[in-house]
């Protein structure tokens, strides 16, 4: 769904989404955006929406509509996009802002579908002709490799992960080299954004009991500590960090002397986990 | 029966980081053993009206029909027994409900959803499905999936154009082959398995096995089942990290102990001619 955000100096004031197919702006009552200034006419301009394209109309308003700085009568709103009027600014976001990498287009395309009877003849070679066999996903593929590989060597950086992109699934390519291998952005974008890399490792090192001092690196999405039965906790791995969430026990793990509530609790370098009994010291690798 | 003692569940839904509304409908009703989860589409909110009529329809009307009848009776005309019966005719009857809906209003012109629906009975379970909603299941630390989607991607692993590493790829994911209330009438996939104590079956739709790894769900399943709500909103979660780039519901039902029905005279014949 696009929105629009209304800000006065630099100060946003509200968030209006484009539910309808004509959006009104204006300085009168009867708008769907109201505008109360003068510098804004009565029926000021109107946003047309046709599935997830907008468009803007000037209205034949006093002071004109101006996007990006621009005086337009018509404008085919583009993500992004400031519509000023007056001291107003209207920032249009459109459907789905791009979430990762490889752009935002795609969010409507992967909705599912379903193939008629008679259409499914068509689709099948569509689908064909896109995948063109194996052949064509390969071909594209090894453009973004190949793609990679130059941006890499153009750029100077001997990355570790562009040198290992053909072994890779389309997404290393596709991350490495996002605007320089269109051809491969279909191939990628159905996959799965890359898992959480950026982020440090995490570890636990055991205090107490008979294995005090063993380590034992949080490599995985989730690992699980306790005894079945007893009391057992999860820590999870996420973009955001580490988090510990109690799963089965009666009582619940303790983090630096305190006990969790039963919402998932954030880690932080050199928490302190009590567990079944055991101590362990939680802590982030470089 | 009431099988709420035997049968553990736990949901959870959520629109994911891009989409702004929902379109996947769930619902479970512990007692007569029944799950339903339905993914929508179609313009607007159709997808929503498309996938609340399913899994409405079919929960109201199974529980009409299993106040007054066991799903592993026999029926005497048949000599077979009505689960699967009942099961499909209900997946027709919310068919023509969205058909019919689709056809008379415009602003639901073409909407339909996917479906997967899961009928537990007599230490069995009866699933029936429509595009690519999936049922998995774990059994003995060993994680699987139970449905085959009805998909163009699915027939064309199967007609070997492409292996089951490209479909991970490829651009056309989101085409299914058979939905609800598309067309006058459809033709539900309906299959029986024996269930054990210690089972987990997981009903999700595609937002979370097309941005989670079948291996990190099960996973996710293992280490998380004695808590079944938390493993629930965990693969929620896991979707939404990786980017929930689709609504996100999951499912999931654990077989706490044994369910057996009591079969009647009749039945027990009928099991002892077999």
């Amino acid at each position: 769904m696009a929105k629009l955000i209304l800000s006065m100096d630099g100060l946003v004031l509200k968030e209006i989404p484009l539910t309808k197919e004509r959006t009104t702006l204006g300085r009168k009552p009867h708008n769907d955006i109201q505008i109360d200034n003068l510098a804004v006419s009565g029926e000021h301009a109107v946003i047309v929406t046709i599935l997830n394209d907008s468009f803007l109309e000037d209205l034949g308003s006093t002071n004109g509509t101006v996007v990006n700085g621009n005086p337009v009568k018509k404008h085919f709103l583009q993500n992004n996009d400031v519509i000023e009027l007056g001291k107003y600014k209207l920032k249009f976001i459109g459907e789905a802002a791009p979430a990762a990498g490889a752009g935002g287009d795609k969010a409507d395309f992967e909705k599912t579908m379903v193939l008629r009877p008679s259409t499914m003849k068509a689709a099948a070679q569509a689908a064909a002709a896109a995948g063109g066999g194996a052949q064509a996903a390969v071909a594209a593929r090894q453009a973004a490799v190949q793609a990679a590989g130059q941006s890499a060597a153009a750029t100077g950086i001997a990355d570790k992960d562009a040198v290992k992109a053909p072994a890779a699934p389309a997404a290393a390519p596709a991350a490495a080299a996002p605007a320089a291998a269109p051809a491969a952005a279909p191939a990628a974008g159905a996959a799965p954004a890359p898992k959480p890399g950026g982020q440090p490792l995490g570890a636990i090192q055991l205090l107490s009991g008979g294995n005090a001092g063993k380590e034992l690196e949080l490599t995985k999405p989730l690992t699980t500590l306790g005894k079945p039965g007893v009391q057992v906790a999860v820590l999870t791995r996420r973009p955001q960090g580490y988090f510990i969430t109690h799963v089965e026990g009666d009582k619940r793990p303790e983090v630096n002397g305190q006990q969790i509530g039963a919402a998932p609790h954030a880690l932080k370098d050199h928490d302190v986990i009590e567990l079944a009994g055991i101590k362990m010291e939680f802590f982030l690798k470089t | 029966m009431d099988l709420s003692q035997s049968l553990e569940i736990a949901t959870c839904t959520d629109p994911g980081m891009v989409r702004s509304h929902n379109e996947d409908s769930i619902a479970a009703d512990a007692a007569n053993g029944l799950v339903v989860l339905a993914d929508g589409m179609g313009g607007y909110n159709a997808g929503e009206v498309a996938s609340g009529m399913a899994t409405t329809v079919i929960v109201t009307e199974m529980r009409q029909i299993l106040s007054g009848a066991k799903p592993y009776q026999v029926d005497t005309k048949t000599k077979e027994e009505i689960a699967p019966k009942i099961v499909r005719e209900q997946v027709l009857k919310a068919n023509t409900s969205i058909y019919q809906a689709a056809q008379t209003q415009p602003q639901y012109a073409g909407m339909g959803t996917t479906l997967v629906v899961c009928l537990f009975y007599d230490n069995r379970m009866l699933v029936a499905h429509l595009g690519d909603s999936r049922l998995y299941m774990t059994r003995d630390g060993k994680f699987k999936q139970v449905t085959r989607d009805h998909s163009l991607l699915q027939e064309q692993i199967d007609s070997g154009i492409i292996t089951a590493e490209q479909a991970k790829k490829a651009a056309h994911k989101n085409l299914v082959t058979k939905a609800l209330g598309i067309d006058p009438s459809v033709e539900p996939e309906i299959h029986e398995y024996p269930t054990k104590p210690g089972d987990i079956y997981l009903l999700c739709s595609d937002g979370l096995c097309d941005m989670v790894e079948d291996e990190d769900i099960g996973m996710t399943l293992s280490a998380l089942g004695g808590n079944l709500k938390l493993a629930a909103e965990q693969l929620v979660q896991m979707a939404n990290d990786n980017g929930g780039r689709d609504n996100v519901s999951v499912i999931l039902v654990r077989v706490l102990r044994e369910y057996p029905g009591t079969k009647g005279m009749m039945g027990k014949v009928f099991g002892w001619l077999k």
